[in-house]
This record gives structure tokens, sequence and C-alpha cells, in this order.
């Protein structure tokens, strides 16, 4: 039980991490454009529009059998999963270009800058972080869903995610700027791996699967995903090296 | 309503970037779940066939992008 709660709560901070990071950009950008008022206002009305948000959709959870929820959450977790890695194994070979939040904010600065003179102006401000708390949130809110729902662990998650929140909070304190040096990728890359092994075993739960070792298993799924992305990886790093060299 | 779309469209990208990857994603658990419910073998099974099918439906779909 240990090392589902430990997987669960990491698997909540890291994948919350990220998200929190992209909406801090966001915010940090209309507070540093437009003032403190619309980027507090559009998170805190963003927050309070995803608490409601738990508080409605949370309970119904409990009112469908387990094996169900396993069997749902354990799908969208290997689909949301697979997209992650793809992408992080993309963006690692140079396939796709790395996502940068001293880009992202420079463009919204940018955007909010071109509005400077609307009288809206503060108005579009607020509703950019509103936007941005509320997308990433909805986010975050499936992951920690996702990984604690099935084992009754939600808290666990929910307390994953808050310390991340905390976490890009004070560094964003402290830093004040776009948290570029997040190595965004790697952390994609690792979440990837544990929502994907998450899915793999929930979905398998849910057909009835008896998985050697109970809730150890989720290790072992883990470490073959490991060796098999590194493997996927390589191959694709040393076919880019050829393409481009033809 | 530009908001509600932004959402939906959130919500969706959360699942899907490469079509193929997510429809062949459902396809191998449309199988297992097949494999679980009508055939006379151990459900355990279907999870190895979710772990394989993950990991190589995962090496087509990024080598097919690499070789684009």
């Amino acid at each position: 039980m240990t090392a589902t709660i430990l997987s669960t709560v990491t698997a909540a901070f890291l994948a919350s991490f990220v998200e929190v990071v992209e909406a801090f950009t966001i915010v940090l950008a209309v507070g540093l454009t437009r003032g403190w008022r619309p980027a507090f206002l559009g998170t805190g009305l963003a927050l309070l529009l995803l608490v409601a948000l738990v508080l409605v959709f949370g309970p119904l959870l409990t009112l469908i059998p387990i094996h169900w929820v396993q069997f749902v959450v354990g799908t969208l977790l290997i689909l949301f999963g697979l997209r992650w890695l793809r992408k992080a194994i993309l963006r690692a070979v140079g396939v796709i270009g790395l996502h940068d939040e001293a880009k992202a904010f420079a463009m919204e600065t940018e955007e909010l800058q071109r509005h400077a003179a609307d009288q809206r102006a503060d108005f579009i401000a607020g509703l950019a972080a509103f936007k941005a708390v509320l997308l990433e949130g909805v986010e975050v809110i499936f992951i920690v869903v996702a990984v604690g729902a099935t084992r009754g662990l939600t808290l666990y998650a929910g307390l994953g995610a808050l310390a991340a929140f905390v976490a890009v909070l004070v560094i964003g304190l402290v830093v004040h700027r776009p948290l570029s040096r997040v190595p965004e990728n790697a952390l994609k890359f690792v979440v990837g791996l544990m929502l994907t092994s998450f899915g793999i075993f929930w979905t398998g739960e849910g057909l009835g699967a008896q998985w050697p070792g109970a809730d150890l298993a989720l290790i072992g799924i883990f470490a073959v995903m490991v060796v098999a992305s590194a493997a996927i990886l390589a191959t694709a790093r040393s076919l880019r090296i050829k393409e481009a060299a033809a | 309503m530009k908001l509600l779309r932004a959402i939906v469209d959130e919500v969706l990208g959360m699942f899907i970037d490469d079509g193929a990857l997510a429809a062949f994603s459902v396809v191998l658990i449309a199988i297992a779940t097949a494999i679980a419910l009508l055939l006379p073998i151990p459900a355990l099974w279907s999870g190895l066939l979710l772990l394989i099918g993950c990991v190589v439906l995962l090496a087509w779909s990024v080598l097919r992008a690499v070789r684009r």
C-alpha cells in the first residue's frame, strides 16, 4: 500500500507541477503587464469554478462500481499517458519543438500590451488568467481523480497536486519570472511513463486481471515501460540522425 | 461560448494528439476486453496484452512521426 500511495502522490505532484508551471506563466504575464488585481481575480474565479466542478462531479464517482471506474479511468490514463510519452520522446529527438515558458510569457505579454489602450484591458487580462488557470486546472483535476479514485487515494493525489501548486508559487515568488528552467520535457517523460503504467494496471484490474504481487505489479509495469521507452527513444534518435545524414 | 469551446478542445486534447495512436489504443483496449470477457483464460492475459500493445503502439507512433 505504501508503494501505491507513494506512486500516487509522486504522479499527481509531477503531472500537476507541469500544468501549474504553464498556468503560472500566463498569470505572471498578466500580473506584470496589467497589475495583480486582474491576475488574482481571474485566478481566484477559476479556482472557485474548479472547486465547484470537483464538488459536483466528485461524489458521482462513488456511485459507479469500482470495476467500471478502474476500467474507464485506466483507459483514459492509457490515452493520456501515451500522448505525453510520445510528445516527450518526439521533443527529445527534436521532431517537435520544446515547450518554452519564456516564449509563452513573451507572447502573452505582447498580446496584453496590444490591448493596453482598450477600455476592457483589465477584463481581457483577467480573462486570460482565468482561462489559463481553468484549462490547466481541468487537467490537474483529471490527473488527481485518475490516479487517486481507483484506490480511494484521491486525498493523497490532491495533496500531491497541492504541493505542486505551492512549490510553483514559492519558486515563482522568489524568481519572479517564468519558470523556463524547469526540465519540463523530462518531467513529461516521467509522468507519461507513470500515467501509462497506472492506466495499464487499472484497465487490467477493471477487466478482472489478478496482477502477480498485487499493487507491486505496478512497479514491474513501470519498469517495462521505462526500458521500452528508453529503447524507443534511442531508436528514434538514431533514425533521426540517419535521416539527417541522408 | 469561446471559453466553453476552449475547455472542450482542452479536454479532448488531453487524450488525443496523434489521432491514429488514440484510435489504435482504443482498439487495443477493446480487443483486451473481448479476450477477458469471451475466452476461458485468466484475465491477466488481457493485462499483459495491454502492456505489450501499449509498447508496440508507442514505438509505431513515434517512429512513424520521425520518418515523416
